[in-house]
């Protein structure tokens, strides 16, 4: 059975936004770019709605491959990822379409604008990824199933063509319109698919797979968390 | 009996879920449910058989998700095809008393149409299209058309029912909890666009229960003069940790479904979780239940993709500057195809509050059919503000109509016959709100009472058309006082007969009051002031004009329409007013900075504003090259070494490229004023390839070689090779930049490069986006790899040095 769930959003994270616009943490010397950074949070704060719809599966790993039922894939660090869980929830955000007109719209009126929206929307969508995995936990832990951290098609050697399949048994665009084009573009952009892992046991902190960038290669990305 | 006449004698039963029947007997979660069609006919027939025995008197063939995306042709009809047989067969084996009908069923088709996903409008036309032949060629008694989350696929597949069909067409769509459609439109809004498609019945289904769906049902049944649709889930799922289960069970669903009979649903039925023992229990308790006439509603409407435009007692702006008329700007714009200059006159109006926008792209000598429907596809990608079709070729207007995501407003029919012979078929078939100008063959007549027998001409060839009167609002021609004193006044008698006498909406062009006068303002802030007061509903104006919006907003306050002068209030803090002004321009002298000159200033600092008016104040006593050899282009040289160093980021660059674009717009205008020719750099190609539909990192790249004088051709985003190969032949480019953002679209890429090598090989070929580096662009066969926008800069100018 497909879930579809509503989620309100948290306050905006303004470090993540301003680290995917590229500008850091750094205060900057010019006030103009602070003013359009302000205005477009203002303009955007009540644009967003979170919805997820998710699927609970049972798993099997053997080896490099991952037996989720409604489809096997052979990935090396979602095997890793999952190992010891005999389920995973699989699921798919969205955080709207309301962002990406602004985007489209910025990008003719005023660029550095579009450029702050689109960091909006990456972070909002995280947000409501890290929002619905909160849930998830704590939904999960009333029964002792304990997470592992989300895992998404194009982290590490999982292939990007799996969200393929994953939209199709989240029956995506009827449950919460998000579709996937003949490129594996998500449309709205501000969309993710994710696998959580569920296990009997808590995973030790030490062992615990990479979460987010420590579990990408590309070490050189202009967006790379500094620790 | 054809299922509209059925509607009118009673209460009509849809059926209830089938993919949760089929879940039940066995489907496994992924598989295609249609395809049980053919592996299972005889499950599909017994449940469609179950929902006649339990009382509906339509079932939906198992054809939901049954399109050319999911099979080929061949297959498709297969599949169309058993289903409707399985449909049938249950219709003939039911013995229960009512009359019963087979529905061709049609679902999303799990592709988001463009400006956001990569779905070409007439492709979803066609894919809607090769469905609905193959139900009609198996005799279907209605198409239904649901669970559409977007206005504008929703209208694809209309138009494709239409077309190929003479059958009745229900439509209902997923609302979500805020009562919208998951790409924004309101109820309103659809049942504006819907009813002037022409659709039979609208309502809602799927997504939620019909509790939750109650506002929806209400906001429908209040505006709709067709049958309204309801058909919830049977709540939302829950799981108990062992099973799971729909909240709603039959006997709470047949008390909410009674509700919405009571308030005057017309067609019930129930989607997700529903099983025939929910439409059993929901047709005993709402049998009796009297049917509630459907009246015709008198609203007048138009609507975006977001929402609708009620033309009601509060006067509507409609903004006139889309529009080549007496400006040489935007016919430079129009002739090079400079949509970003045409969009932002767009965006600049509604920031000034217009609630339309009027759209007239004609100039002699260009096309104005493929004009005016690009800039319809691109205004509507970036403002949610409803479009006034504005023109006389009938190619242009109905281009125009067809991908117009909503129900437009259209400019214009007069009281010839053959003008109306042309436009009406129009209107009828994609729905609108026709302006209907008071003259007809004999020219513009000089009385009000002339002008109004025209008017009623109109009103009557149009019901022949069956189009309403409320779809038509009157132009009773604003003529130049000039020419003829006696001219406004009759204008606005005929104004104030039509609306206070027929109560009809009307319109008025203000502007051309004072044509041949000097300081136009005056007069035409206060025939505008008069107009209102005499009953106009919607003036078509020059919202930059301050006087108007004076004028405008001292109405709505004084006809008490601005609930605690709000409005009034927001206007009057914010209008400049003379003296202010004044201070304002003696401090901008200040605000330079070390050796930099203020104009140099703004451009570093990102002020686009400022930017653009020191750099108007420079061209009175100062050439315009000088301007961009000594100002602007040592500014920006600063921007960009301190980008290339890390001082200065991403935003920053881009905010002083908009300032710098802000002066280069009065450069231009300049240039223009004085007759010279612009000298431009080389030209450059640039697109963001193939099936790869997020282009912002392109048109960072496009700004920033615009600001240094190259003349950028923007093919946008998702274009194929052989279009880059076209436009760089046909404009002779030496140089062209390709974007991709995915893994996933870099081989198209590739393919283009290579197309590019073999037909354009004097071309080069620059390429960037976030999963290329240096080696693998070289592997494809890219002249240079870019790593950032500053890069391509670079490349460009060496190259133009070089040259």
């Amino acid at each position: 059975m497909i879930y579809t769930k509503v989620f309100t959003l948290p306050p905006f994270n303004e470090a993540e936004i301003r680290r995917y616009a590229g500008i850091g943490r750094e205060t900057l010397d010019a006030q103009s770019v602070e003013d359009c950074l302000s205005q477009c949070m203002n303009e955007t704060k009540d644009i967003f709605q979170g919805t997820v719809c998710y699927v609970t599966v049972p798993i099997r790993v053997c080896g490099d491959e991952v037996d989720l039922q409604f489809a096997k894939v052979k990935s090396k660090a979602l095997a890793k990822n999952l190992s010891g869980c005999e389920k995973a929830v699989v699921f798919a955000a969205t955080a709207g379409i309301q962002i990406d007109r602004l985007i489209v719209k910025y990008q003719k009126k005023s660029i550095s604008k579009a450029l702050f929206m689109q960091a909006i929307g990456a972070e909002r969508v995280e947000s409501l990824c890290d929002v619905f995995c909160d849930w998830l936990k704590e939904e999960g832990e009333k029964q002792k199933n304990y997470l592992r951290p989300r895992f998404s098609p194009g982290y590490g050697d999982l292939p990007l063509e799996f969200q393929k399949d994953m939209v199709k048994v989240l029956d995506c665009t009827k449950k919460i319109g998000v579709s996937l084009n003949e490129s594996l573009l998500m449309t709205p952009s501000k969309s993710v698919t994710a696998i959580v892992g569920m296990g009997k046991l808590p995973c030790e902190e030490n062992k615990l797979p990479g979460k987010g960038c420590d579990s990408c290669s590309k070490r050189d990305c202009d967006y790379r968390k500094v620790k | 009996m054809d299922i509209r006449e059925e509607l009118k004698n009673g209460r009509f039963y849809l059926d209830g879920g089938m993919g949760t029947m089929l879940y039940e007997k066995g489907l496994q979660s992924g598989e295609r449910p249609e395809e049980w069609n053919l592996s299972h006919p005889e499950i599909i027939t017994q449940i469609h058989k179950s929902y006649f025995d339990a009382g509906s008197n339509l079932v939906c063939a198992n054809t939901f998700g049954a399109n050319l995306f999911s099979y080929d042709r061949e297959k498709l009809e297969e599949i169309v095809t058993a289903a409707i047989v399985c449909a049938k067969k249950a219709a003939a084996l039911s013995d229960t008393p009512q009359k019963k009908y087979v529905a061709l069923d049609m679902g999303p088709l799990g592709r988001l149409l463009k400006p956001y996903g990569t779905l070409d409008f007439e492709d979803a036309v066609s894919m809607f299209a090769t469905t609905v032949q193959i139900g009609v060629k198996q005799g279907v008694d209605v198409i239904v058309i649901e669970t559409m989350n977007d206005s504008y696929e929703t209208k694809a597949a209309v138009l494709a029912a239409k077309e190929n069909s003479d059958l009745p067409v229900f439509v209902t769509n997923a609302y979500g909890e805020d009562g919208k459609l998951m790409t924004g439109a309101s109820p309103l809004a659809m049942l504006a666009m819907l009813e002037g498609l022409g659709v039979d019945a609208i309502g809602v289904n799927c997504s939620l229960g019909p509790k939750q769906l109650m506002g929806v049902v209400k906001e429908l049944l209040q505006h709709a003069s067709v049958p309204v649709i309801a058909k919830p889930n049977a709540g939302l799922p829950k799981n108990d940790g062992v099973r799971t289960y729909y909240d709603v069970d039959p006997k709470e669903f047949s008390v909410d479904m009674a509700e919405m009979a009571e308030e005057g649903v017309c067609i019930l039925g129930g989607c997700c979780g529903t099983t025939p023992q929910y439409i059993k229990a929901m047709v005993q308790a709402t049998r009796d239940i009297a049917l509630k006439e459907i009246t015709e509603k008198k609203e007048t409407l138009v609507s975006s993709y977001t929402h609708a435009v009620v033309f009601g007692n509060k006067p509507i702006l409609i903004g006139e500057r889309i529009n080549p008329t007496g400006k040489k700007r935007f016919k430079q714009a129009l002739q090079e195809q400079d949509m970003d200059y045409i969009l932002n006159e767009g965006l600049n109006q509604e920031e000034k509050g217009v609630q339309i926008l009027d759209v007239n792209v004609g100039l002699p000598g260009i096309d104005e059919g493929a004009m005016m429907e690009k800039t319809v596809c691109e205004l509507q990608a970036v403002t949610a503000l409803p479009l006034q079709i504005d023109t006389s070729n009938m190619e242009a207007m109905e281009k125009a109509l067809r991908i117009y995501n909503g129900k437009a407003m259209i400019n214009s029919v007069n009281g010839k016959q053959e003008v109306m012979e042309q436009v009406f078929p129009l209107v009828k078939k994609y729905g609108g709100l026709v302006v209907a100008l008071t003259l007809d063959e004999d020219g513009i007549p000089t009385t009000a009472e002339k002008r109004i027998e025209i008017a009623k001409k109109i009103i009557k060839v149009a019901g022949e058309y069956g189009i309403s009167t409320k779809d038509l609002i009157f132009d009773t021609l604003c003529m130049s006082v000039s020419a003829d004193v006696t001219a406004p006044m009759e204008t606005l008698k005929a104004l104030h007969y039509i609306k206070e006498e027929m109560k009809l909406p009307t319109v008025l062009g203000v502007s051309n009051i004072s044509f041949g006068l000097p300081r136009r303002d005056i007069i035409n802030s206060n025939f505008f002031a008069f107009a209102l007061e005499e009953g106009l509903s919607a003036g078509i104006i020059n919202p930059y004009a301050l006087d108007m919006q004076k004028a405008y907003h001292s109405y709505l306050l004084l006809h008490n329409l601005d609930e605690n002068c709000d409005g009034y209030i927001e206007f009057a803090t914010n209008c400049p007013d003379e003296v202010a002004t004044v201070k304002k321009a003696e401090n901008k002298k200040e605000g330079s900075e070390g050796t930099l000159t203020p104009l140099q200033t703004a451009v570093v600092k990102g002020l686009k504003e400022k930017a653009g008016n020191l750099c108007a104040e420079l061209l009175a006593n100062k050439d315009a090259l000088a301007i961009v050899n000594e100002e602007i282009v040592p500014a920006l040289d600063i921007v960009g070494k301190g980008f290339e160093n890390k001082t200065m980021f991403l935003p920053q660059l881009l905010m002083s490229a908009e300032a710098a674009k802000a002066a280069f717009e009065n450069i231009k205008a300049a240039i223009l004023k004085s007759g010279a020719s612009q000298e431009m750099k080389s030209k450059f190609v640039i697109a963001t390839v193939k099936g790869d539909i997020h282009d912002i990192g392109k048109n960072i790249v496009k700004v920033l070689l615009e600001n240094y004088g190259f003349d950028v051709i923007d093919l946008g985003k998702d274009v194929s090779p052989e279009d880059v190969v076209e436009a760089v032949l046909s404009e002779e480019a030496p140089m062209c930049g390709l974007s991709a953002l995915m893994t996933t679209t870099v081989p198209a890429m590739e393919e283009t490069i290579v197309q590019l090598k073999e037909k354009a090989p004097q071309c080069k070929i620059i390429v960037g986006g976030a999963v290329l580096n240096r080696e693998y662009a070289a592997r494809i066969g890219a002249d240079y790899y870019s790593k950032d926008a500053m890069e391509t800069v670079r490349y460009a100018i060496e190259y133009e040095e070089r040259k």
